[in-house]
Formats: structure tokens, sequence, C-alpha cells
């Protein structure tokens, strides 16, 4: 049955058949019970400017959608370094000690469901300006899963290795390098990825609040110009750029977990 | 008595775990001694505490009670003077037959080139018949080969002592054969002090000089010693062909099937342990 059911194309015709499905019911919901929502294909006409010179310029909150991406990922890639440089360390250190681990894990399993909106008006009270306060809630967002998943992942290092390490005498700093490295690179690598698309989430957030010039910034912009359809087109750019950075780092990751 | 006939002293060894029922000693008053060079098999049933005992002298856990001296130092740790070769190879899968042989050599030969611990490396390799698998991953080797590496990595050491856990136990039975000859060819060209546990009688007859035979745990204990009396080099077939063969056979047997569970209340002195190995001599 099942054989008969599925044919080689399903990867390619089921998705776009899911696709014309969403099409169809928000057509037929900004025709009937919410009107202010515009239709599909006026929101390609509003937005064609955007799509099709996504380099143009025409002012700070007026770009294409190429530039306004690269903005935020600019920011992105700051705090998302900031959050690898801080959260790598300090999973390591939870993950060689139980003590630290008793001490820290409850602040961390309290800190981490703290949402980016609550960080970003400390951050602007510590730093006094909107970029690194953003950089502040990225990292501070985003860092738990590579922190947790590396603190796992030295855990989980087989016995048999340390053993290995403890016969041969390996120095501490040759035991890291040689041994708990690459044995917890994977884990570090499903941390990292995982980061990534909280580091994403929070920037859209970030830059709504903060108004500088990217995906986030402009949607916020647009909704108080009342271009819904802008809005609709951040939204579609947002959740492109997310998928496409989680399919690039899954790939990284593969790569790192085939050894 | 001079030094070398004690080069490695076990005294009255024991070892208790904490267990979900209360403390449990694994090992108690475990006496050996073992001469410079001189090819030692641990055998006894399973989870009698053998494993345990060479895990001690590895220094990879602390007795609890008794002590370990090697060479005139009490043993408080794992060190690159003693060669380990584990049951599994334990080899680092990052890493290439090569480089998991290096990464010993670097740490004994610290001072020589890079260019010369990497030919030291490649000589063991060599050795254990790795010749054109220097730069595979353990992912793309046989178990066999696997544990060749793990066995080049030991001796690339030159370890003074060598320790072997059940080094075969996870092989089939043809690759077992062509390693404890590989084995006994690098031994006897090194020189070098061997304890090795085993379960296989024609195994530890064919590599030892004696064959330790341990008591059922727990208290675990030396309960005899038989005495290898062929003449080195061995080979295998020779040695199966020879009427002694048999009678050695037949008592690291019969102590595994009838004696091992005889448990005498006081720890067995070393000089009752002489006359039991006296005694086997005499037979064979």
């Amino acid at each position: 049955m099942a054989a008969r059911n599925s044919f080689k194309g399903d990867w390619l015709v089921l998705p776009l058949v899911g696709i014309v499905a969403v099409l169809l019911l928000w057509t037929a919901s900004s025709a009937s019970w919410a009107k202010s929502l515009p239709s599909p294909l006026k929101t390609w006409e509003m937005s064609k400017l955007y799509v099709m010179e996504p380099l143009a310029k025409r002012g700070e909150l007026d770009q294409g959608v190429v530039r306004f991406t690269w903005y935020s990922l600019v920011l992105v890639t700051k705090g998302y370094a900031i959050a690898l440089l801080v959260g790598t360390p300090v999973g390591f250190l939870l993950g060689c000690s139980k003590r630290l681990t008793l001490m820290f894990d409850p602040i961390i399993q309290f800190l981490r469901p703290v949402s980016p909106l609550a960080w970003l008006p400390l951050g602007l009270v510590l730093f006094q300006k909107s970029e690194p306060a953003a950089l502040f809630t990225i990292a501070l967002c985003a860092m738990w899963p590579t922190v947790i998943n590396t603190a796992v992942g030295v855990r989980a290092v087989p016995q048999d290795y340390l053993n290995v390490a403890r016969v041969l005498k390996l120095s501490r700093t040759k035991t890291l390098f040689k041994v708990l490295l690459p044995a917890t690179l994977p884990y570090m690598f499903t941390g990292f990825r995982l980061s990534l698309g909280i580091a994403w989430l929070v920037i859209v957030a970030c830059e709504m609040l903060i108004g500088t010039p990217g995906v986030g910034g402009f949607l916020w912009q647009e909704y108080n110009s009342l271009i819904y359809e802008h809005i609709i087109l951040c939204i579609l750019t947002i959740g492109l750029v997310g998928f496409v950075l989680d399919r690039l780092m899954g790939m990284v990751e593969k790569r790192f977990s085939a050894v | 008595m001079n030094s070398n006939d004690k080069y490695l002293e076990i005294c009255d060894l024991t070892k208790a775990f904490d267990g979900p029922t209360g403390t449990i000693e694994v090992v108690k008053g475990f006496q050996l001694k073992v001469k410079c060079g001189e090819f030692i098999s641990l055998i006894g049933h399973s989870g009698c505490g053998k494993s345990t005992v060479l895990s001690m002298i590895a220094g990879l856990t602390l007795p609890t009670g008794g002590g370990i001296i090697l060479n005139g130092r009490e043993i408080d740790g794992p060190g690159p003077d003693r060669g380990v070769v584990f049951q599994a190879p334990c080899l680092l899968p990052w890493m290439t037959a090569e480089e998991n042989v290096l990464l010993g050599v670097q740490q004994v030969f610290a001072n020589d080139s890079k260019q010369r611990q990497r030919e030291i490396a490649r000589e063991y390799l060599e050795l254990v018949g790795l010749g054109g698998a220097f730069h595979k991953r353990p992912a793309e080797l046989s178990s066999g080969m696997r544990q060749r590496v793990g066995i080049a990595r030991a001796f690339a050491l030159s370890p003074k002592l060598l320790l072997l856990d059940e080094p075969f136990g996870m092989l089939d039975a043809l690759t077992r054969l062509e390693l404890q000859e590989i084995l006994l060819s690098v031994w006897q060209r090194h020189q070098m002090t061997a304890v090795m546990v085993t379960h296989d009688v024609d195994e530890a007859i064919l590599l030892s000089d004696r064959v330790v035979m341990m008591t059922n745990g727990p208290q675990a204990r030396v309960g005899e010693i038989v005495n290898v009396p062929f003449a080195r080099p061995r080979d295998r077939i020779s040695l199966l062909e020879s009427a002694q063969y048999e009678d050695v056979r037949d008592n690291v047997l019969s102590f595994l099937e009838e004696r091992s569970n005889i448990k005498p209340r006081l720890p067995i002195e070393s000089g009752a342990v002489s006359n039991a190995s006296a005694e086997i001599a005499t037979r064979t």
C-alpha cells in the first residue's frame, strides 16, 4: 500500500501542495474575516520593489531586503560569537566539575527561560547604547544551549578515553585538546546550532525595540506606517534566513559528528 | 635474593568497593613477586578480580589495603613506565593509527625530534603488521587491526612493565593466534616484564613463565602458581606436541574446575605458594 501511494516526486510535490494550501487559506482569510490582512497578491505588489531591488538604499529605513538581512546578520554574528566564546568554556568547566554544576545549574535553569525582551532594557541601562545592549541580549539568550550541550558532552566522554590519557600521563592541556575537546565536538556543534537559532530569534525582537536598520527594525517601522504588506515580507524573510542558517549549521554539525 | 627477583612486588593487596549491600572486598591479601623480564598470566573465573588487580598495577585504581612496589617505588598513579593494552583497544576515533601511537610516543620521547617520534610510531605499527595502515582511522580498521594499534601504542612507550587486560578476548580465534605470536616475538625482543589477564588457558601457557591462578571472588587472592617449564623461544606446534604440555594444562584446568573455590581461612603464605609451585615443577 505504502509503496503504491508514494512516488519519486513526493519530496517536491508534497511541500508545494502544502504551500498552495496555506496561500489559499491566507487569501480566503484576507477576503473574509481578516479584512486588514493583505492578500498574497497585494503583498507581492507592495513588496516587489524591495525584493527586486534587494540592494537598493533609498533611506535609513527604506532599503532592499538583502541589505536589511545583511545588517541583521552582522549584528547576529557579533552576538553569536560572544555567546560561543563565553558559552563554550563555561560549558567545559561545568562538564568537568560536579561542584560547579551543583553551584550554577539552578541559576542557569532559572535564567534560561527569561525572554530577550526582558534582558534588553537591562542591557540598555548597563551600556547606554543600543548596539552593545542588543549584543548583550543576543549573547545572553543564545548562550544556554551551547553551555548545556558542551557540559553534557564533556560528561559523556567515555572513561576509556580518559584512561588512555591517564595511562599516558598526558598533561592537562594535552588531555583537553587531544582528548576532551575532540570527543565533545559533536555535542558542542549541536549546541552551536541551537544557539544560532535562538540568536536569530532574538535579533528580530531586539531590532524592533531599538529601531536600528535591519529586518526587525524595518518590520516595526512599517507597522507604525501602517504598511502591513511589508510586515509579511519581513516575516517571510526572517523565516527564510532562519531556515537557511539552520540548514548550514546542520551540515557543519554532521561533518563533525561523522568523525 | 637480589632486587631483580622482586622487580614487581604486590604485598597484601586489598580492594574494597562500596556496593548497595555494603562493602565488598573484591580482592583481599593478594601476594605476588614478579622477576624482571618475567611473563606472568593471571587466570581465574570471570569476575574474580583479575582485572581489578591489573588496574591497580596500572595505577588506574588505588588499592584500599596493601601496596604495589615497582622497581623500588610504590605505585601511586598511572604512568608511561607501564604500557597498558586494554581489552577494548580504546583508540581515539578522531586520530589515525599513527597519531594514536604517536600520542604516547610524544610523552615518552619528548626530547626527540618530531621526525624521530614519527619513525618510532611507524616502526611499532610495522612490527604489529600495520605497515600499510598508518593513516587509517579506527573506524576504517577491523577489530583485530585496532587491537594491533593498541598493542603498538603500548609497546612504543618502551615500558618496563607491560600490562595486558584480556588483550585478545574480543577477537576471533585466528586473529587471536596471530596476535599471540606477534606479542611473543615483540616481548622477546624487548625483554620487558609483562602481566597479562586472560581466561584462555592455552594462551596463558604459551606466553607465560608462570601462570598465577586466582581463587573465586569475593576476597579473591592467589590460589596456586604453575611454572611453565618450556624453553624459549617457544612455538605453538612443538609445545602442543610435548607431553608436558598436557600436564600443565590439566593442572590449570583442574584448579579452575575444582580447587578455585577452596578458601583457606588464612591468606596463603608466600612459602606455601612456592611449595605449591615447587610441587608442580616436580610433577611436570
